[in-house]
């Protein structure tokens, strides 16, 4: 708390120097993932949100590991992010509060149409793991912490194999970047990855690469808006972050996230009335 | 101070920009500033990237010139403060290089301003930050072309600077 009160009195005087403008209250930091903002959806739908209230949306696109993080310190007002049993824990922390889900769409297994572990077809995104594994055929692996990251490794340890431990451990490759990263290097050196179909659709260097595993229930990714804690973090902007959080489970919400499509597909499905 | 500054030279951005992140952050020191993810913060960043590098051309730049030119001047009968603008603008052709110097370092710079800066959208993204995020999406070509675009206003710049510390000692 003092140190709030000596930072506020440093801004006050920053302030009346003129050397920082004054805040606007109706300015608000989203914390979210690549695979909402990479893909075009937050920028087409916040434009409708600013119009509509007044009030402007930054949006930090950082993994859901990192969103978590940024907004755990007090940098972010809200967050949309993927990952379940991440969220569960920011809000068993006490860091978030009145978890909303608003949209679905899935992930899949992208792969070199060569298909070298020949997994295409495969419906089982285990099965398929556990083929890539035998096949020691050059995998990469976000290895960020991210939603998608969370993901992989959930699912590789439901196929009870430890990537690292097969083989020499070298066609795993664990990049530590994002989704748009991992893209990139799985199309130029025909790796095997996971992706969220959001950022696969909207990505522009796919090169060789196509959709192998699709359509399994283990597949379904889950987009939740969380408001933070007042108890925890008072310096949240509660009212606006409020405001774009009901907003977004609003009829008028749901509708711009169904509308948001890439060459005719539609990248989000509105769930806010029917979670997945 | 010297010493100070020559250590800092080589300053890692990514070091930087960790630090005032963490400096910034509303759980950290500074946090009720409000600064993080805004360009305050990464002009903050800047700043503290090119300082070291300026402050040292330009101290090597004055030393030799004062032991040039320094006792001339005051033989000359000029006190040590009128002598300076004389001595700096002899020198002007390595301040020019300073500046540029320090103009090089800031233009180029994307690890400590995309930590401090979030990279958002019509508010912290510049040329750097746009060509690593356009990369990510699989547009390369759009991110090569912001490289062009870059590299063009850098040699515009550096050109004009150029030009302008060339012309003239009385400039200075």
């Amino acid at each position: 708390m003092v140190k709030g009160t000596l930072g506020a009195t440093i801004l006050s005087g920053l302030v009346a120097m003129g050397a920082v403008p004054a805040l606007s209250a109706e300015r608000i930091t989203l914390a979210s993932t690549t695979s909402v903002d990479n893909s075009g959806l937050l920028g087409h739908i916040l434009l409708e949100f600013t119009r509509q209230t007044g009030i402007s949306v930054h949006v930090l696109a950082q993994g859901t590991g990192q969103a978590l993080a940024t907004a755990a310190r007090g940098d972010a007002d809200l967050v949309l992010v993927h990952d379940p049993e991440a969220e569960a824990e920011f809000i068993a922390q006490g860091h978030g509060t009145d978890r909303r889900q608003i949209a679905w769409n899935d992930f899949v297994v992208v792969g070199p149409r060569a298909d070298p572990a020949h997994i295409s077809g495969v419906h089982d995104p285990v099965a398929a793991f556990t083929a890539v594994a035998a096949a020691r055929a050059p995998f990469v692996s976000r290895g960020d912490k991210s939603g998608t990251d969370a993901l992989e490794h959930r699912l590789w340890r439901a196929s009870g194999i430890d990537p690292t431990k097969i083989g020499d451990g070298s066609w795993y490759r664990d990049i530590g970047g994002g989704m748009g990263a991992a893209l990139n290097i799985a199309s130029s050196v025909g790796a095997y990855t996971l992706s969220d179909r959001g950022t696969w659709l909207s990505f522009g260097n796919k090169g060789d690469l196509s959709v192998l595993v699709e359509g399994d229930p283990r597949l379904l990714n889950r987009y939740d808006v969380i408001l933070l804690d007042p108890a925890k973090h008072p310096e949240a902007k509660q009212g606006p972050a409020r405001r774009l959080a009901d907003w977004l489970v609003s009829t008028e919400g749901q509708t711009a996230i169904g509308a948001y499509e890439m060459n005719g597909e539609q990248l989000f499905h509105p769930s806010a009335a029917a979670p997945k | 101070m010297i010493v100070v500054v020559n250590a800092f030279l080589g300053l890692p951005p990514v070091v930087v920009g960790l630090a005032l992140y963490m400096l910034l952050s509303r759980s950290g020191l500074l946090g009720g500033l409000g600064l993080l993810f805004s360009p305050g913060a990464m002009v903050l960043a800047q700043a503290l990237l090119a300082i070291p590098i300026v402050t040292a051309l330009v101290h090597s730049a004055s030393i030799e010139l004062w032991a040039e030119f320094g006792g001339a001047l005051l033989i000359d009968g000029a006190t040590r403060p009128r002598a300076l603008p004389h001595l700096l603008a002899m020198g002007r052709t390595r301040l020019v290089t300073a500046v540029l110097a320090g103009f090089g370092r800031t233009i180029s710079e994307v690890g400590a301003i995309l930590m401090v800066g979030g990279n958002i959208a019509g508010y912290t993204r510049t040329m750097t930050t746009a060509i690593v995020l356009e990369t990510s999406k699989g547009n390369l070509s759009l991110a090569l072309g912001l490289g062009f675009v870059l590299i063009g206003i850098s040699i515009v710049v550096s050109a004009t600077i150029f030009a302008l510390g060339m012309r003239g000692g009385r400039l200075w």
